[in-house]
């Protein structure tokens, strides 16, 4: 599998705030990788790295096989950006700035920039701040999928937008991937992510915690069971896994460890089982788990370079 | 709880919060304001004694008068002379440009703190808050207020030497101008949807208030009269404008304390106006609508975008150099003619610009001003490579397939060969405004060349150093501007002139032409932006 973006052990610092502290990111070529964090986890700063904007103090980044800051220009032809903010020139309309846009890349596809228009409801006549601010986001948006490139870079790309819009981004993303074109989302949104991406990376203090597909992911997290049982439970207390239990009766509830739901399932089907729901962890639960009580502790109060060594992933 | 809402309470709500926005006003003021008034207060007051040491008696204060009277591009330029007292003399010579000074300063504050707040969406939250609906407006206008009586204090405290009622009239004039302004500009904010052109049109509206008074004054017949009080006047048309009201106050010259009602009445009714218009429009929205653009675009490379950008500021500059090359050409002779009879102005002219003949010194010591000004243009140019920087224009820009130094060489192209197009069409303006030969003076002109640029190089390296250095280019621009400017009339010392890359320059015409520091500092200039460039390639961008 090739490559799209390899970053190893990536450090950046401004003034004493280390903004990125040896993250890790694979993106493979033709995928859709989401990127998770809380705000302030170097989501952002990873994306400006990978776009040579920022020098990295230390680690290696390489997009599309080049060094993206000895060989910007060259990346950046086969690369497309969309910012979280996208602040546009109040004296040239819309149209104009995505036509800009498209010739500083690789080129523009007319065609479909007039279709992306039309789908995303964009008025291109108009100027600078007379858009509001969904309406910036689909200049860049338009812009971004009517060019001709390998790579998108989307930093919280659909702030702004009505759902309705979100609609017709998620389909924008999905076309993308189906033209072999590779994504990198970073997103709050998390059932966009879990609606578009084939593996996410979460990050947290400035460097990464989880990385995988969403199976994998859930696979490293609990499931949570209730039961209602033929006869009283036996021995779930003991088992390996078994987080969270309440009895009450012949009720059952409990959280299990992914991998270790083999044997509550046998456990509870000694006592002879009436009902059973069992719910996979959602992305929210994954997520929140990571920003609530990952490694550096609740609210990342512990700054990100005095939890060194700290960090582990969860394998 | 009550919904005994009164008129009377009604009324003050509309004002609730003005307070705390004044104290927000004033504190992001508190540099550019100070700076504003202080130097506007010591062009005030260093310039009885710059007068005292050139016209030191009564006999050559009135040989000045007469001579000055007399000539009407003077009158144009300057304004009448009411009396022979240094104090009438001190607000004959400085008196316009401190009040379009003052003018200036308020306008900027009131457009920073109404159409600037909610062009950025600021102004959003802010209202949001228990903030009435006139606070907004009622704060800019008393910041205003705040830097206008500063400088009423300031200088009428600095003049009182020279008479108290005088320096207390010319103190008030000049808040006075500053109040009408500061409320024209309060008008014009509600009009536009732009803070530029919300300040582009209260300039304009300032210019034009030169213009009237200027034209008045030339038209009025050597309407000065040396004894005070005897009615001879200025023409009608200096009563249109409120830069002509500060003349026909008459400080230190048997004042005419009516006029300042005039003053008070014109800022009051642009005021109502002003209220009246914010409160039947949306926060956000203008009068004058924006046009829609094209639905497609034709730029397509970094050049293009920044010369698009930078079209309208070269277009601005471009003429109002011509215009200023027209107007001093046309204006040599008859200040060669002023300053031939004076000895101590002579030496300062020749200081300035140099031993030949009096009409080719003053021609370079004004093309040298026009360098120095050009200083200012080549800072504000250099620096919208700053402003796309920290507004996060320039991020997606340079995503794109554009290198740093080509996106950096697009707007220094513009820099750089603006202040070469702005010094030529000065060039131009000279020789049409004194109709003769062309090439001497545009060599005057293009001579300055070398120093402007070594003005914006240093721009360019501390911008490309890091974005925060790069606001002191400004400080660079404006000390060069004062050296340039008072450092011959205060007879400044060799080591302080030479510190100005103008100060090296050979003196055109008239002079000789010295190619050493002109290539030395085309050289040095070259070297700083490459300096610069290699250092913005280096460093992390701005986000």
């Amino acid at each position: 599998m090739t490559k799209a973006i390899t970053v190893c052990g990536l450090h950046k610092s401004f003034g004493r705030t280390h903004a990125l502290a040896g993250l890790d990111l694979d993106v493979a070529a033709g995928e859709v990788h989401g990127f998770l964090g809380p705000n302030g986890s170097g989501k952002s700063t990873t994306i400006r790295v990978l776009l040579g904007l920022l020098r990295a103090d230390a680690g290696t980044a390489r997009v599309l096989g080049r060094d993206p800051w000895a060989d910007a220009v060259e990346v950046h032809r086969r690369i497309a950006y969309v910012p979280g903010d996208v602040t546009l020139w109040r004296n040239l309309s819309g149209g104009e700035v995505i036509d800009l846009y498209g010739r500083l890349r690789g080129g523009l596809d007319p065609r479909r920039r007039a279709e992306l228009t039309e789908r995303f409801e964009l008025d291109p006549t108009k100027k600078g701040r007379t858009y509001s601010k969904g309406n910036r986001q689909k200049v860049a948006l338009v812009a971004a999928f009517a060019s001709d490139v390998d790579l998108l870079v989307l930093d919280e790309p659909t702030s702004g937008l009505d759902p309705l819009m979100e609609e017709v981004f998620q389909r924008c993303v999905r076309e993308e991937r189906d033209r072999g074109r590779t994504v990198l989302l970073s997103s709050h949104i998390l059932g966009e992510v879990e609606e578009l991406c084939d593996r996410v990376s979460i990050i947290r203090g400035g460097r990464t915690v989880e990385s995988g597909s969403l199976a994998d992911l859930r696979h490293l997290t609990r499931t949570g069971v209730s039961a209602e049982l033929a006869g009283p439970p036996n021995g779930l207390a003991d088992l390996p896994g078994v987080h969270d239990l309440d009895v009450r009766g012949r009720r059952v509830r409990l959280q299990v460890d992914t991998d270790k739901l083999d044997g509550v399932l046998r456990r509870l089907g000694e006592s002879g089982v009436r009902s059973l729901t069992s719910k996979p962890p959602t992305l929210e639960e994954l997520f929140l788990r990571h920003y609530q009580n990952g490694p550096d502790g609740p609210g990342g109060s512990a700054g990100p370079g005095g939890s060194a060594g700290r960090n582990e992933v969860p394998r | 709880m009550t919904t005994l809402a009164g008129p009377a309470s009604g009324r003050s709500r509309q004002l609730a919060g003005t307070g705390i926005l004044l104290r927000l006003a004033l504190r992001r003021d508190r540099v550019t304001t100070p700076v504003w008034v202080a130097v506007n207060a010591l062009m005030v007051l260093s310039m009885p004694g710059t007068l005292r040491g050139l016209y030191g008696t009564t006999a050559e204060r009135v040989g000045l008068v007469h001579q000055v009277e007399g000539n009407a591009s003077f009158r144009a330029l300057i304004g009448p002379v009411f009396g022979t007292s240094v104090g009438a003399l001190t607000v004959w010579r400085v008196g316009v440009y401190a009040a379009a000074l003052a003018a200036a300063t308020s306008l900027l504050v009131v457009v920073r703190h109404t159409r600037d707040e909610e062009e950025s969406g600021r102004q959003e939250l802010v209202a949001s808050g228990a903030v009435g609906r006139r606070a907004s407006l009622t704060a800019a206008l008393l910041a205003a207020a705040v830097a206008d009586a500063a400088l009423a204090l300031l200088v009428t405290a600095g003049l009182a030497g020279l008479g108290a009622g005088g320096a207390l009239a010319f103190g008030l004039g000049l808040a006075g101008v500053g109040m009408v302004f500061a409320t024209t500009a309060a008008i014009v904010a509600q009009l536009t949807e732009s803070a530029r052109l919300a300040r582009g049109l209260t300039a304009a509206v300032l210019a034009a208030a030169f213009v009237l008074r200027a034209a008045g004054d030339s038209a009025a017949d050597g309407g000065a009269s040396l004894a005070p009080g005897t009615g001879a006047g200025s023409s009608p048309l200096t009563w249109l404008s409120p830069l002509g009201w500060l003349e026909n106050l008459r400080p230190f010259a048997d004042e005419r304390w009516w006029v300042l009602a005039l003053f008070a009445a014109a800022a009051a009714a642009q005021a109502v106006v002003a209220y009246a218009l914010a409160g039947r429009r949306d926060t956000g929205m203008g009068f004058l609508p924006t046009r829609p653009g094209p639905a497609a675009g034709r730029l397509g490379t970094a050049g293009a975008l920044a010369r698009r950008l930078q079209r309208g500021g070269v277009l601005g500059w471009s003429i109002g150099f011509f215009l200023a090359g027209v107007v001093y050409g046309g204006l040599t002779d008859g200040a060669a003619d002023l300053v031939r009879d004076n000895d101590s102005a002579r030496r300062i002219v020749e200081r300035m610009g140099g031993r030949s003949g009096l009409t080719d010194a003053f021609l370079a010591s004004t093309t040298g001003m026009l360098g120095l000004i050009a200083a200012l243009y080549v800072v504000a140019s250099v620096l919208r490579l700053h402003g796309e920087e920290t507004s996060g224009r320039a991020e997606p820009v340079l995503a794109c397939a554009v290198g740093r130094l080509r996106w950096a060489a697009s707007h220094l192209t513009i820099a750089f060969g603006g202040s070469a197009l702005i010094m030529t069409l000065a060039g131009l303006g000279f020789a049409v405004g004194r109709g003769e030969e062309v090439l001497p003076v545009l060599g005057a002109c293009l001579v300055q060349l070398p120093a402007v640029w070594v003005v914006g190089a240093v721009a360019v390296l501390l911008y490309g150093l890091t974005p925060r250095l790069a606001p002191a280019a400004w400080g660079v621009a404006v000390a060069v501007l004062l050296i340039g400017w008072v450092g011959p009339a205060l007879d400044a010392p060799r080591l302080v002139l030479d510190l100005s890359p103008f100060g090296h320059l050979p003196k055109l015409p008239g002079g000789a032409m010295r190619w050493t520091p002109v290539l030395t500092l085309t050289g040095l200039a070259a070297a700083l932006t490459a300096a610069g460039l290699a250092a913005l390639r280096r460093r992390d961008l701005a986000g």
